[in-house]
C-alpha cells in the first residue's frame, strides 16, 4: 500500500513507548502489562510504525468527552 | 486562545499548589474554562472560583468504584433500543441508495457481523480534484461496476442460423461512461476467444462447434447471451452501483459495496476521510483503533438519525470491549459472553447444556470472582459496596 494509513481520520496517533517510559507510566498501577488491551501483531499500524510483539503502544486519541485521551495497548505475539 | 489556555493551566497549577485540590482535568474542560473565560470577561478571582466549582461537579460526576457499568450501558442503549424502527429505511438525501438504518443496523453492529446487508462507502476527493466534476465523473466510472449490457444500443441479437450471437455497442453510452474502447475490446477479446469486432458490432460464435444436438445448442446459445450481457468491463470488486452527489462544497461519490483497500490505493482520492460502513474491513485495512473509533460512529449515527439521544460513553464502553483483544468481537454468545472465564457465567448466559458438559470434561475450576457466578451460588456479588472487603488490624488494639 503506498498511502499512508496514519493519516487516515480514523486512526489515532500510535507511538511505542521506550523502556523509560514504560517503568514511568506504570509504576503505580495495580494490574500487569499482560491485562493491557491487545493489539495484534499483524495490524496494518502496528506493521506500519515497526512495533514488535511485547512492545507496549501509546494510543492518542481524539476522544468526543476528554478532547485528549491517551490510552496504551500491548503487542501481542 | 493559546495563551488564555496556558493561563487557566497556570491557575490551575496554583490551586493544586496552594489549596491542596489534585486537580487532573480533561484537555476539553480546559479549554471550556478558557472559552468562558473570555466570553464571560471573568476575573481571576473568578476564574479560581469556577475552578473550585468545577472541580466539586467533576469529583461528583465520576464513577465510583465498583460501579456497575456495564449494565447501566446496557440498559441506556437497549432502551431506546426498543423504540427504534424496525423497518429499513433509504438513504437521507440520496433515493436511490438503500442503506440499513435502525435497530437491523445496530444489531449488525454489535454483533460484528463479517457480511453487512449494505456495505457502503462516501468517497472523497483531495484538494486539487474535489471540485473537478469531470475527473470525478471518470472515476466514479471506473469505480463502479459496467457491464456490456449497459453500452448497448440495442438489445443482443440471438442468430440461430449461424449459432452466434450479435450486440451492437454504442458509442454515446461509452462516452457517457468514459470508458476505454481499446480496453472493452480487450476484455471481450480475452473473455470469448472466438469474438470478432468490427467497429461497434461484436459477433461471438457459440462455443460448441459440434452440432449433433441442436435443442442442446440453442441453450448453449441463450447462455452464451446472457454471459456477454453479463460481462463486467469496469469496476472495481465489490463495488456495484455508484452515485455521485455534489453537496456545498465538493463532489462525494457513494457507492454500493465496498473495498476500503483498493479505493485508498487510487489516486486523487481523500485518504484522510474516505471510508466505509464495514467495521471489519476497516479493523483490516486501518487497523483495531480505527475500528474502535468507526463502532463508536456507526452506533451513534444509527441511533441519532433516529431522534435517539445515548451518552456516547455507553458506547465507548462497548467499543472498548468489543476491541480490547486486538480483534473486533462480538456482543453475545460468539463474542464477549461466550467466552468469559467463569463457567458458571457462561452457562448462566445461553446454551447451559453445552458449557457445563464441556467444563466437566475439561475439569474446569470457577475462581467465583465475578457477577453472574455469585448469584448462583448465594454470595454477595462483588459489586458496589459488595466489591470492597473490611479486615480486622488485630496488631492495632
Amino acid at each position: 500500500m503506498k498511502i499512508d494509513i496514519q493519516d487516515h481520520m480514523l486512526v489515532p496517533k500510535h507511538e511505542i513507548m521506550t523502556e523509560e517510559e514504560i517503568s514511568e507510566e506504570f509504576s503505580d498501577v495495580d494490574y500487569e502489562f499482560k491485562d493491557l488491551p491487545k493489539i495484534r501483531a499483524n495490524d496494518p499500524v502496528v506493521e506500519a510504525i515497526g512495533a514488535e510483539p511485547g512492545n507496549v503502544l501509546r494510543i492518542t486519541r481524539e476522544s468526543q468527552t476528554a478532547g485528549v485521551f491517551v490510552t496504551y495497548r500491548i503487542v501481542e505475539g | 486562545m493559546e495563551d488564555v489556555i496556558i493561563k487557566v493551566e497556570e491557575i490551575i497549577a496554583q490551586l493544586n499548589e496552594e489549596e491542596n485540590l489534585d486537580i487532573d482535568f480533561p484537555d476539553s474542560y480546559i479549554e471550556d474554562l478558557a472559552k468562558s473565560f473570555v466570553k464571560r470577561d471573568l476575573s481571576d478571582d473568578e476564574l479560581r472560583e469556577l475552578i473550585r466549582r468545577l472541580k466539586a461537579a467533576y469529583d461528583r460526576a465520576h464513577v465510583e468504584a465498583g460501579e456497575a457499568v456495564g449494565t447501566v450501558a446496557a440498559q441506556s442503549v437497549g432502551e431506546p433500543g426498543t423504540q427504534m424502527t424496525m423497518r429499513t429505511f433509504h438513504y437521507a438525501g440520496v433515493t436511490e441508495l438503500n442503506v440499513t438504518l435502525g435497530l437491523p443496523r445496530l444489531i449488525e453492529i454489535v454483533d460484528a457481523r463479517k457480511e453487512i446487508a449494505t456495505p457502503t462507502m462516501d468517497i472523497y476527493f483531495d484538494e486539487e480534484r474535489r471540485n473537478d466534476e469531470e475527473f470525478v465523473r471518470t472515476l466514479a466510472n471506473q469505480i463502479g461496476k459496467s457491464t456490456i449490457n449497459d453500452i448497448l444500443s440495442d438489445s443482443i441479437n440471438l442468430n440461430y442460423g449461424t449459432m452466434e450471437v450479435e450486440a451492437d455497442l454504442d458509442n454515446k453510452k461509452i462516452e457517457e461512461k468514459r470508458l476505454d474502447r481499446e480496453e472493452i475490446n480487450s476484455i471481450i477479446e480475452k473473455t470469448f476467444k472466438k469474438a470478432t469486432i468490427t467497429n461497434n458490432h461484436i459477433v461471438i460464435p457459440s462455443q460448441k462447434s459440434d452440432k449433433s444436438d441442436s435443442k442442446f445448442e440453442i441453450r448453449e446459445l441463450r447462455l452464451l447471451a446472457d454471459k456477454v450481457r453479463d460481462l463486467q468491463i469496469s469496476g472495481i470488486k465489490g463495488i456495484g452501483k455508484v452515485i455521485i452527489r455534489k453537496d456545498d462544497v465538493e463532489w462525494i461519490i457513494h457507492t454500493e459495496g465496498s473495498n476500503l483497500k483498493e479505493i485508498l490505493d487510487m489516486d486523487g482520492i481523500d485518504h484522510v476521510r474516505t471510508t466505509t460502513n464495514n467495521i471489519h474491513e476497516i479493523g483490516e485495512v486501518l487497523g483495531i483503533e480505527a475500528a474502535r473509533q468507526s463502532i463508536i460512529n456507526e452506533a451513534q449515527n444509527t441511533l441519532s438519525e433516529q431522534g435517539l439521544s445515548v451518552d456516547v460513553r455507553h458506547i465507548m464502553l462497548v467499543a472498548d470491549i468489543m476491541t480490547s483483544e486486538g480483534v473486533v468481537k462480538s456482543i453475545g454468545r460468539h463474542g464477549i459472553s461466550g467466552e468469559k472465564s467463569s463457567v458458571l457465567a457462561r452457562a448462566a448466559f445461553e446454551e447451559t447444556g453445552k458449557h457445563l458438559l464441556n467444563a466437566s470434561i475439561r475439569g474446569e475450576v470457577d475462581d467465583l470472582t465475578g457477577i453472574i457466578e455469585n448469584i448462583i451460588i448465594g454470595q454477595p456479588i462483588p459489586l458496589g459496596t459488595g466489591s470492597v472487603g473490611v479486615k480486622m488490624d488485630y496488631k492495632n488494639e
